[in-house]
């Protein structure tokens, strides 16, 4: 799929912006603070609904509005559709396709995106908080359905918490009891359902993985993605070296995953109302990314890890390739071509030209590779200024 | 901010369920504009609606005298309770025609966020009404969302150790959502097509 047009109302410090962009590579380069990047992230809030730079969504509307506006025309199989959210301040956000009403979460059906960032870092060296998004993001954008099940599960984890909470405030009752169990059921079906998807997608992520990271380097160091569950007992808050592993010949097979589920909260039930919060589930577990067999975090250099978090969204955006049903997914990559050495550059311009479209940015034109810059926007101040790109790819 | 009383008003109905600070403003604005007899009559039916309307003291619907038109109708089914979270809920059940038995409002669903446990619902007052046996089926009418389905639990389980049929609407109701924004002929399928749990 690709995106025709870009058009924001109120996003960032745009009052208002319009760009026809076309198949391929699209260049967006400004200095540093000058809007480039907006562009870039709003085209991602589209497909994730959240913003690779910060956590909440007020950043984005422009000071002193009480809304932004992110249309895109989009084009898949021969068909156009418009896609557009807007993004409110203490109110909740609309989405709408072909003018037509839908809930914004719906919006990964129609759009799909990888973005690269250097932010990606935090993927490899941060909390396990930034691996489960990761993965997360990447099941919604594979299979849309999966959003609900996401929210559910964070709904009955704030619900369950808040039970175990007053129970620990106000001594356990008969009652509490007996809708803790039922917290604990909606837990371990939804929860289950997440670490089975999760389970599948890393299982389905170690071929292209160690595909991409070969290209990005030019040789083989044995990438490889190993599930830390806490229903097994893991400590995932601690980098803990005795982690348990899931046992891969086991698979990913549901009823296994509810037994050990349920086993896990009953052992845990003492601390649990002790401490007043979920001790084990999906929000519990990470992933740990190897090289040659030892952990990335703690163990590869600055350069090897910014290669694997390179591997990671590439291997995504071949994942959705052959995954998702809207075709190629758009790639994003904001800011990362002036992290990486020369070599990275090349390797990395051959991979993503494979893509029907690609949007850039950078602060300097010289840090892209030629094959990349057939298409350059220049952007300064909150305005596009290159008019002649919007007229050769505007509409008719 | 506006001065005084405006503000005071504007403030009121922002607390109102579905009414954000813009619509709050709006529609301040719109009664200080309005003739002045027809804000008198509104003023009237808020001063008067606590008074006036009761809860059912059978099944917790609102009523203007001790118990509700339904429960006082001898035509309806006394042998099938529907059991449903709000009195809008018993509204849109209505409005289906599927459904001629009698209801049970449980005033709410079990949400721990929110403050509402087991004892904070109308639970008690429905086992009472079980209790003499007329009751043959129980429906299990609650939200078709994570607190609606976690109260029907609870019920079902409940309700296991009385000689009921406990049953559940069929789902096909949208997931997520409230009872009563279902349309007409969405929730009387759901009725027909009803499941036993219990
Ligand atoms: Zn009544």
């Amino acid at each position: 799929m690709i995106v025709t047009h870009l058009n924001l109302a109120d996003f960032r410090n745009y009052a208002s912006a319009d760009v026809a962009v076309s198949p391929g590579a699209n260049l967006f380069v400004g200095k540093n603070g000058q809007g480039k990047t907006n562009l870039v992230e709003a085209l991602g809030y589209l497909s994730t609904l959240g913003s690779h730079r910060v956590s909440g969504d007020a950043p984005m509307i422009r000071a002193g509005q009480n809304s932004a506006v992110i249309r895109a025309k989009l084009h898949h199989n021969g068909r156009d559709l418009l896609a557009e959210v807007q993004i409110n301040r203490g109110a909740s956000n609309r989405a709408q396709i072909n003018r037509g009403q839908i809930k914004p979460r719906e919006l990964p059906r129609y759009f799909s995106s990888v973005l690269f960032a250097p932010e990606d870092l935090g993927i490899i060296r941060g909390d396990p908080s930034a691996r489960r998004r990761f993965l997360d993001q990447l099941l919604v954008l594979r299979t849309p359905r999966l959003a609900g099940v996401l929210a559910d599960y964070e709904r009955v984890l704030r619900q369950r918490n808040t039970l175990l909470k007053s129970a620990r405030a106000t001594g356990v009752k008969e009652s509490q009891l007996t809708t803790l169990e039922i917290w604990d059921d909606k837990l371990v079906a939804l929860g289950s359902e997440i670490i089975a998807e999760r389970l599948a997608l890393i299982s389905d992520l170690q071929v292209p993985i160690r595909t991409a990271y070969s290209e990005v380097v030019g040789a083989d160091h044995r990438p490889g993605l190993v599930p830390v569950l806490s229903i097994l007992g893991n400590d995932t808050e601690t980098d803990d070296p005795e982690n348990v592993v899931w046992d891969p010949s086991g698979g990913a097979d549901r009823g296994q995953i509810i037994a050990t589920f349920r086993a896990a909260l009953v052992e845990k039930r003492r601390s649990e109302l002790d401490r007043g919060v979920t001790l084990v589930g999906a929000h519990r577990d990470d992933v740990r990314f190897d090289l040659n067999g030892l952990p990335v975090k703690g163990y590869a250099s600055h350069g090897e890890s910014w290669s694997f978090a390179l591997a990671l969204k590439i291997a995504s955006a071949e994942i959705l390739r052959r995954d998702s049903l809207l075709g190629d997914p758009v790639l994003i990559l904001d800011d990362v071509f002036a992290e990486l050495d020369q070599r990275r550059r090349a390797r990395l311009a051959t991979i993503i030209s494979r893509y029907e479209q690609v949007f850039i940015t950078a602060a300097v034109l010289e840090d892209i590779p030629e094959e990349l810059t057939a298409h350059i926007v220049h952007i300064r101040s909150g305005t596009v200024v290159d008019p002649e790109v919007i007229d050769a790819f505007a509409e008719g | 901010m506006y001065e005084g009383i405006v503000q005071e008003l504007i403030d009121e109905f922002g607390r109102l369920p579905g009414i954000g600070p813009k619509s709050a403003q709006r529609i301040a604005f719109h009664i200080l504009q309005t003739e002045s007899v027809d804000v008198a009559r509104l003023s009237e039916i808020l001063g008067q609606i606590r008074t006036r309307v009761h809860f059912c003291e059978i099944c917790g619907n609102v009523a203007e005298q001790e118990t509700c038109s339904i429960c006082r109708d001898p035509r309806r089914n006394q042998t099938l309770i529907c059991v449903v979270e709000e009195a809008k809920d018993v509204v849109a059940i209505e409005r289906t025609r599927e459904f001629r038995g009698l209801y049970h409002v449980l005033g709410g669903a079990i949400s721990p966020i929110d403050g509402i446990g087991p004892d904070d619902l109308r639970i008690r007052q429905l086992m009472q009404r079980l209790a003499d046996g007329t009751v043959v089926e129980v429906i299990l009418a609650t939200d078709p969302n994570l607190e609606g389905e976690a109260t029907a639990t609870y019920l079902s389980r409940l309700l296991t150790t009385l000689k009921v049929k406990v049953t559940r609407l069929a789902s096909g109701l949208p997931v997520g959502g409230d009872l009563e924004y279902a349309d007409e002929i969405t929730l009387g399928r759901a009725f027909e097509g009803r499941t036993v749990i219990g």
